[in-house]
This record gives structure tokens, sequence and C-alpha cells, in this order.
């Protein structure tokens, strides 16, 4: 099976939808000749044209409330924000027009736009190093999906562009180059599935993104210890698959949750409330929480790295969840 | 001609019904009513052919009521029952023909622009020479979506017609104290866009010059923005007290009401008689009682209502709450 990386991934994804389906298109700052910030949409242009492929001014407002509009007119837009940090500058079109329009015209219309965008930090400053998935997966009306791995990114994105929901789609920087198995044959991956990564029976590990590799290597220092850890990475954030994390607290009785994005009302905190209704006599302790430090991120290296868990945090969460007796 | 008058008649016999309507609790939220403003909805969208497309602010019953959505669908909306034309899901400010191509009525001032210059983007894209109106206010204009559509209609040369509503007032505020510059339409001059300011109470001018400008439009030539010079009789909203402007003033614009000069004209040029004003008042009058008896005797939504189109495929989502069980 090929091994690609994770934007080579998601450009495969790009460009069988675009072959597919002709009302698929792609907008965004620098996705043209300057490759995508990320080379995502390298040598579409070539391929595609123009029409299909454009570069959009310096305005996230209006092309991702564009790219509703489009999708509102039956076309399937995936545009492209930059970094995460710019659906800031887009918020009102995200929340009010994209996640809004299918419900208040008693479902007249519908907005199957994908909007794609990584999160991720890189000494890039406070405003430029933010993960925000908490915000929209907060958003009744979109659906939000963080793929880890190329193959979970090149699946979801396809499935992504053949909702007829406006699907927020977040990527990670660091994640990019990562390298894994994607095979050559049509294949989707569904949204509102977890994956279990790792299999184990002694803590279970929830999380997705960038973290999802923190907690296999976490879980692979604890199997020298005979802990044997279960990772499940979430892959879609809303719809949420709690069913799956729940069996797994049901055989581990122990869990901690890992994220990238802030604590305060993050994904970890949705989880916990749902475990604690669904899950409360299956555990033996608390549920865990290891989130990002709650700061605006600093640029200094060695402060920076502090802000994140890392996977010695990791692996003593799992520890202080099993000692808890 | 005659037809003009008909529909600036229907839609001031239902404004004036809408308030007597909202003052007897049988409409709530907000009510922003047309009243004064009727001459710029019937000359817009008369001039636009069936294929066109529509987007427009929350002073939206004229431009529904123009564009020949039934009445009655519209009083059923407001009123918020399950027949409205938004299954009772949107309200006075979420109004939509899917049919006639009208999209709605949308509530954040300017943030349905960007809607816009995607659906015309979608013509674009498709190679066919649909337009796309798009309304908005004086106060609109002043909003950076504002700009940032302008900008990216005149860049992609979009089939686009920006038409203001300058009725002097963003909600309580004079447009003079709050704008730089002296009129709207000057505002088109930093997009290099073409740009017309027409007599908003002439129905027939109106008519005309949207005519042109959609002429002009659907050749390739790139957007337009028009200034239509106009005035609301009544508040803001119903809870208006006007306490900004004087009676005087709003006594003397009354002296230009084109629900009263417009038919004093037909009359003059023998257009119609007495007889015939008579009778399309009756019909006016017949047609909102209909739509009142029709809002009145529909029934409400289900209670389930409330959890349906927050999405296309609503699997993996369990929307009723816990404790609504």
């Amino acid at each position: 099976m090929p091994v690609i990386s994770y934007a080579e991934a998601l450009r495969e994804a790009i460009r069988e939808e675009m072959r597919a389906d002709e009302r698929v298109f792609i907008m965004g700052e620098d996705i043209n000749a300057y490759g995508g910030s990320y080379t995502v949409t390298k040598g579409l242009l070539d391929e595609f044209g123009a029409r299909r492929c454009r570069d959009t001014p310096l305005a996230e407002s209006v092309f991702v409330g564009a790219g509703v509009g489009a999708a509102i007119g039956g076309l399937r837009p995936i545009v492209e924000l930059m970094t995460i940090n710019f659906s800031l500058v887009a918020i009102d079109q995200i929340i009010n027009n994209a996640a809004k329009v299918h419900y208040m015209f008693g479902g007249h219309f519908k907005a199957p736009i994908v909007i794609r965008t990584p999160a991720g930090w890189a000494q890039v400053g406070a405003t430029h190093s933010q993960s925000l998935e908490a915000f929209f997966a907060h958003v009744p009306g979109l659906k939000v999906v963080m793929p880890a791995t190329p193959y979970d990114a090149k699946g979801l994105l396809k499935t992504a562009v053949r909702s007829d929901d406006p699907v927020f789609f977040i990527e990670h920087t660091k994640l990019y180059p990562s390298k894994g198995e994607v095979p050559t044959g049509e294949y989707t991956v569904p949204f509102g599935k977890a994956d279990i990564k790792r299999s184990g029976s002694d803590v279970t590990i929830v999380t997705y993104s960038r973290m999802l590799f923190i907690a296999l290597q976490a879980a692979h220092t604890l199997a020298q210890d005979g802990i044997e850890a279960e990772v499940i990475d979430l892959r879609s954030l809303r719809p949420l698959d709690i069913e799956t994390v729940a069996k797994s607290v049901h055989k581990t009785n122990r869990v901690m949750v890992l994220e990238e994005d802030w604590q305060a009302g993050g994904m970890g905190a949705e989880i916990a409330s749902r475990i604690y209704e669904e899950s409360f006599d299956d555990l033996d302790a608390p549920v865990a929480r290891l989130a990002a430090a709650e700061v605006p991120l600093p640029y200094a290296k060695n402060i920076e790295r502090e802000a994140y868990p890392r996977e010695e945090h990791v692996t003593r969460a799992a520890r202080q969840l099993l000692y808890r007796q | 001609m005659v037809d003009f008058y008909r529909q600036m008649l229907l839609i001031r016999r239902f404004e004036q019904k809408c308030a007597e309507m909202y003052a007897a609790g049988n409409i709530g939220g907000f009510l922003h009513l047309y009243i004064g403003e009727e001459a710029v909805a019937v000359g817009a969208i008369n001039a636009l052919e069936a294929r066109d497309h529509i987007f427009t602010h929350y002073r939206d019953h004229g431009y529904a009521i123009a564009r020949g959505t039934d009445p009655k669908v519209l009083m059923a909306e407001l009123f918020g029952k399950a027949s409205g034309c938004s299954r009772g899901k949107g309200g006075s400010m979420h109004l939509c023909d899917p049919e006639r191509n009208f999209y709605g009525g949308y509530a954040i001032v300017g943030g349905h622009l960007p809607l816009a210059v995607g659906m015309a983007l979608s013509s674009q894209y498709r190679g066919q020479d649909d337009v796309t109106l798009v309304i908005f206010g004086d106060g609109a204009t002043d909003m950076g979506e504002f700009h940032e559509a302008l900008n990216l209609a005149a860049v992609w040369k979009l089939p686009v017609v920006f038409l203001c509503e300058n009725n002097l007032y963003a909600m309580g505020t004079p447009i003079k104290e709050t704008t730089a510059v002296a009129t709207i339409a000057e505002k088109a001059a930093g997009y290099n866009m073409p740009t017309k300011t027409v007599d908003g109470q002439d129905v027939l001018g109106m008519y005309r010059e949207c005519k042109a400008a959609y002429e002009y439009v659907r050749g390739g030539n790139g957007p337009m923005l028009l200034e239509a010079e106009t005035y609301r009789y009544r508040g803001h909203s119903a809870v208006d007290a006007q306490l900004y402007r004087s009676k005087e003033e709003v006594l003397e614009r009354k002296t230009n009401d084109p629900v009263k000069k417009f038919p004093a004209w037909l009359l003059e040029m023998d257009v119609v008689d007495e007889a015939d004003l008579d009778r399309m008042e009756r019909e006016a009058q017949g047609v909102v009682a209909e739509a009142v008896q029709f809002a009145d005797e529909s029934p409400e939504p289900a209670l389930d209502e409330l959890y349906t189109d927050v999405y296309v495929d609503s699997t993996g989502f369990d929307l009723r709450p816990a404790w609504a069980e």
C-alpha cells in the first residue's frame, strides 16, 4: 500500500472529488501559483483551471460567505482558511450563515460547503497559534471533523465534500508532512465514528489530531510497565461518537481526554460530562483532562512548549488514574 | 404599470395589517415595516427575470410580495405557523421563496452580501447569465462585508447588482453622521464600479434604472451599485419611538408617497378610472384579510419541528436534550 503524506492525502481527496463532480471547486488565499501555504492545493490549478481553482483577495469574511452563497446556488465549494486563527475574521459567515441557512428557512436551502483549515503552533505568536475546535464543535448546524492520519484525512475529506451539510474540516500544520498508508482505491471515512487506534484494557485515552501521536507514544511507554492503554481517535467532533468511548470506559474504568485546545469548555469538558452522565458506574476514577494551558500562546520556544501536554504528562496521568484506588 | 400600483398597494395594506397583528400579539419578535419604500421593491423586483436571484435584509416583506410570493404563506410565517414560507422557523426577518429564487431575509446587517456574491459566482461558474440582486440599507454600507463584497464582485466581475435602499437612517442614527462620504453611490468609486442614483419613490424610474443595470451586469461587464433614495414612514421596527427625527420631517416626506402619487398619475393619464382604483383597493384588502384568516387557521409547528432541519443528514446526532425527555 502506498505511503503518502497527510498533505498529499488531502490533495488526492480534493483531486478525486473534483474529477468526479463538476460542481466541486476550491478557493482560498494563495492556493494556486503559491501552491497553498501548506502545499495541499499544489498542482490543482494545472489540472482544473482557473474557473475551478480561485485565489481570493485577503478577505475571509466575503470569501467564506461567498462559498456559502455558491453552495446555496448548487455548487460544492471547498474553501481554505490559511489557518484556523483566521476563521475568527469570518465567524459571522460561518456561524450565522453556513450553520443556519438550512434551519431558519425551513429546510428550503442547504449550504454544502467544506471549510478546511489547520490548527497548529510553531513560535508564531498568540494570534497564529490557536486550536479553537471547541468553538466550532459547539455550534448546531455545523459538522466538525479533525483527522490525525493521512488515511483518515483523505477519507473524511471525501465524505465532507459529498455531505449536504456545512463541514468545518480541521487539519494540523505539524501533521502535513507526516506519512501513513493510504489505499489506492476508492474509500471514505464516515462522520460520527471514532477509531480505536490502539486496543487496551487498563486505561482509555480519548484524543484526536496531533495529540493522537502523543497518546500512542505514551501508550508504548506504559506498555513497558504492563499498562495497556486503549487509544481512541475521535476523528469526528460534531457528531461525536460517545458510544465507542462508553464501551471503552466500561472495559477500562479509567479515562482521560487529551486535547490541544484550551481546557475551559473544551472537548474534554464535553466528553467528561457525557461520560459522567452515561458511564458513571463504570468509573473507578474521575475523568482526567489534559489540554493546553489557559494562556495566549507565547513566542519563546521553551515556554511555548510548556503550554501543551507531552508524553510524560500523559503517562503520569495514566498512572494516577490507575493508582487511585 | 397598473400592476405596479396593485403590488405597491398590496404591500402597503399588508404592512399596515402586520402592525395591527403585532399589536394584537399575533406577530412576535422584530417587525420591520416597508411602509413608504414600496416603489423600490416593486421597481427592482419587476425588472428581474424569473431566473435571477434575490438576497435582502430584514425589511423583506415588500420584496417577497413584489416577487409574487403568496401573502398567505407570508402572514402564516409571521404568525409562526407551520404553513409559513419558512415553516414557522424563520419569522419576519427570514422570509423566503425557493421557487422564485428568493433566498431570504437576513438579520445581520451586511451579513448577506457575501452570500449574494457567492450566488453570482455560481452563475458565472456555470456560464449562465442570471443576475443576483442584493438589497441592503444605508447603514450596511459602513459594515466591512459591504466593502469586501463590492471588492470581490468587482475583481471577479461577478453578475451582482448591489442595491442600497438609502432611507437616511440606520435604525436611529442619521447616515450623514456616520458615513464619511456624502452619498452611498460614491462609495462604488473605491471599487472601480459603475453606479447610479435613483429616486426610490418613483416606481417607473426604479424599474427603468434597475432594468438597465441588470442588462449591463448580465452582459458580463461586472457588478453595479445602485442607490435608491427613499424613506420609511414608520419606525425602524415596531418598537421604535422615533425620537431621532421630527414629526414635521415625516409629514413632509409623506407628501411624496408613491402609493398615493402613482395612482393619482395613472388616473390623470386615463390609464385607470376611479372605479378601477376602488376595485383594486377592495382586492388588496381582500387578499390581506384572506392571508390573516389563513394564518389564523393554520396550525403551529409540531413540537418535534424544533429538531428538524438542523442538518440535511442528522445521523449521529441526538438533538433532544436529556432534560426534555
